[in-house]
């Protein structure tokens, strides 16, 4: 058997189905639906067209050789999943599920949502479709990501801020299982990321696989070879296990997923799951998890909401223990960089959480040198970070007019180097560390 | 020391059945609003009436639980409760009343603890078992082995939804009782015990349960009447948790004395 054909419910020692149940019926039916789809040319091709036609699929690659100059002189690729209708990759997903919601005769949709980007595409996907359709979001999120609240709103969605435990990402599912419980004869719950009970994490890498697939042959033709390494950000997992996929079995790619370090892996406030977390149990599956000694759930922390999860999928555990992918921890500062550095040098404004691989990818290119081809993951598109991102560099009229230079170095970020002339980039330098 | 009968949940429900009614099965979180009090209180449902008891054990990310069973877990929590304090907790309530103590626990609590080490602890503190919320039959072979080496009880749940496959499952799985669950939802007060119940304690009858017991919902002692006529228990969660946080271990003992009035009816 190869990597690429691995399925649930175990991915080595990682998966499985922790979960109620009371839920069980669904999660077999949900698995039974989805069999008979994935081999029925009926489906695929409905899909298809949604991608072509709606998405906005293929999405392009984009060479950005002004940024490139920041990572060792290697060539780094983005592939614009930032493109697609709603700004992220998240709406693979969410298509594939909604149309397994038509097929199985459920009439309404829940999802947790962190970034507010899967609430985005689940509300899009529900006024498509005609679905009823309620969103989940932790209260520190539908803050931070007020403009997608306001999207998800206006799609005809509702929303509910949910304040219990960290009210984050991690909350939002909690509340989203509970209403699945209560309402499953009616609602299917269209889970965001490759995390969740079987079958979720091969349902929702299947429907984003199609990232990876697309950038394989997109590489192949504007290279004549495969990349060296492929980079991705991981919360869950799903834009990272997306565009991984494809090139599992091509042994020679290096796979590298890049956590969120929030104030840096020595703090307490960070979301580096595979690097400080040990295996357990959370929203029903076996995988590396930030726990308290007893197995509480610890809180995570980062700058991106999207990130901002004490779990992962288990396929990335799983490759994670076999060596096959590595993931290594970047700091809100290097991923708040990056996302400065690649809107100045190539005019693209990532997500912060695509942020992060990019971050990732300037360290990686430095290692590797000029002879190495980067593939990254440009998950989603920066348009929902603004107030965030304004904040931190200060960017707006009032924080320009009080500082004596328009772009002074961020309180909290520290002083980045001048874009034009730094040949190397930092990635977790001091101003990451705030011990 | 009380009497060294023992303390499994089936020979409570035998007794109960010899005695011609119900069992009345409690649930109280360990370490809310204290330690201490939390103690009290289980302490005071058994000499009240409760046959069985149910301790839950606070966890972060409590997926089956209601409003009011969240806010006294997550407090136990955000006042330090750590795990090993169970065991503390047991041995003190057996110390003092008879009733079988079950542990309700979310899985990842025994995992990180150690399944063979939770189970040795637990046996060592006098516990009875454990009821596993999110934890199913096909999931569970590291528990199934290490409470038949150790004699402790395990109590699985079926759902209204779940197929007559899976019912016989839970049903060969489980040691003492089902835990069925009365309606599709969460844990918390309702003014309907949904006929969904019923249905589902005569599925697993059929199935082969030895024992069913009924939660969520239950809070009144017309509710826990209604219940045991067809059901083998009664499970009375957060209308407990609910008077012990407004009114305290005094106004538990009392609502759980009324409940066990709703015990009394003949059965049949
Ligand atoms: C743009 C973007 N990238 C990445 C993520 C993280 O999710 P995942 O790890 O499942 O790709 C999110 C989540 O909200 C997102 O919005």
């Amino acid at each position: 058997m190869t990597l690429r054909t691995q399925t649930g419910p175990y991915f080595g020692d990682f998966g499985g189905r922790f979960v109620p149940e009371s839920l069980i019926a669904a999660l077999d039916e949900l698995t039974v639906a989805y069999e008979a789809a994935k081999n029925d040319p009926m489906f695929t091709a409905e899909l298809a067209e949604l991608g072509r036609t709606y998405t906005g699929r293929p999405s392009i690659i984009t060479e950005v050789p002004r940024f490139a100059a920041h990572a060792g002189g290697s060539r780094v690729i983005l592939k614009r999943e930032d493109l697609n209708h709603t700004g992220s990759h998240k709406i693979n997903n969410v298509l594939g599920q909604a149309l397994l919601t038509k097929r199985i005769g459920k009439h309404r949709v829940i999802a947790e949502t962190g970034a507010g980007q899967h609430g985005v595409a689940t509300a899009t996907a529900a006024a498509l479709f005609g679905l009823e359709c309620t969103v989940y979001m932790g209260e520190v999120d539908t803050e931070r990501q007020a403009l997608n609240v306001a999207r998800m709103r206006l799609l005809g969605a509702e929303v509910v801020p949910v304040a219990a435990g960290s009210r984050t990402l991690k909350d939002a599912i909690n509340e989203a299982m509970r209403d699945w419980v209560t309402n499953v004869a009616t609602t299917n719950y269209l889970f965001g990321t490759v995390a969740g009970p079987h079958p979720f994490p091969e349902l929702v890498r299947n429907f984003q696989k199609i990232i990876g697939e697309e950038a394989r042959e997109q590489v192949l033709a504007l290279t004549g070879a495969l990349p060296t390494a492929v980079a991705a950000c991981v919360g869950g997992g799903s834009n990272a296990m997306g565009i991984f996929h494809a090139f599992l079995d091509d042994l020679d790619v290096a796979l590298y997923g890049f956590e969120a370090a929030g104030e840096g892996v020595d703090t307490d406030r960070h979301a580096a799951t595979i690097t400080r977390g040990r295996p357990g149990i959370l929203h029903g599956a076996r995988s590396f998890l930030l726990q308290s000694e007893d197995g509480q759930t610890i809180e995570s922390h980062s700058i991106s909401a999207g990130l901002d999860y004490p779990g992962v999928g288990p396929e990335h555990s799983w490759l994670a223990s076999i060596g096959r992918a590595c993931y290594r921890p970047v700091t809100d500062a290097a991923a708040m960089s990056a996302l400065r550095l690649l809107s100045r040098t190539e005019g693209i404004i990532p997500a912060i959480e695509s942020a992060h691989a990019l971050a990732g990818a300037l360290q990686l290119g430095r290692e590797l040198g000029p002879t190495a081809t980067i593939l990254v993951s440009l998950s989603g598109r920066g348009d929902k970070d603004m107030e965030t991102a304004a904040e931190y560099f200060q960017l707006t009229d009032a924080a320009v007019q009080s500082n004596a230079a328009p772009l002074a170095p961020p309180t909290r970020g520290g002083a980045l180097p001048t874009v034009a002339v730094s040949p190397t980039y930092p990635l977790t330098t001091a101003e990451g560390d705030h011990s | 020391m009380m009497a060294n009968t023992p303390r499994t949940v089936g020979s409570v429900i035998t007794r109960c059945t010899a005695e011609r009614r119900g069992a009345l099965i409690g649930y109280l979180p360990v370490g809310f609003p204290t330690l201490d009090e939390s103690v009290d209180a289980a302490v005071a449902l058994v000499e009240n009436g409760v046959d069985i008891l149910e301790l839950g054990l606070p966890y972060s990310d409590p997926v089956m639980d209601g409003p009011v069973i969240q806010r006294a877990t997550l407090q136990a929590l955000a006042t330090g409760f750590r795990v090993p304090q169970v065991f503390a907790a047991i041995a003190r309530i057996t110390e003092q009343v008879a009733a079988p103590v079950l542990v309700m626990t979310y899985w990842n609590l025994v995992l990180q603890h150690g399944v063979n080490r939770f189970a040795d602890d637990l046996v060592a503190a006098g516990g009875a078992g454990l009821i596993t919320p999110d934890l199913i039959p096909e999931e569970a072979a590291e528990w199934i082995a290490a409470s038949d080496r150790t004699g402790l009880d395990r109590v699985f749940l079926a759902a209204p939804s779940s197929t007559d496959e899976r019912l016989t499952q839970a049903v060969a799985a489980s040691r003492g009782f089902v835990y069925a669950v009365s309606t599709m939802g969460i844990t918390g007060a309702r003014n309907d015990v949904d006929t969904a119940a019923r249905t589902l304690v005569e599925r697993l009858r059929r199935a082969g349960a030895p024992a069913s017991c009924v939660g969520l919902g239950i809070s009144t002692a017309e509710q826990v009447r209604d219940v045991l006529g067809y059901a083998d228990g009664a499970i009375v969660g957060s209308a407990l948790v609910d008077a012990l946080m407004t009114d305290g271990v005094a106004a538990v003992g009392e609502l759980a004395a009324s409940l066990a009035r709703g015990t009394r009816a003949d059965r049949g």
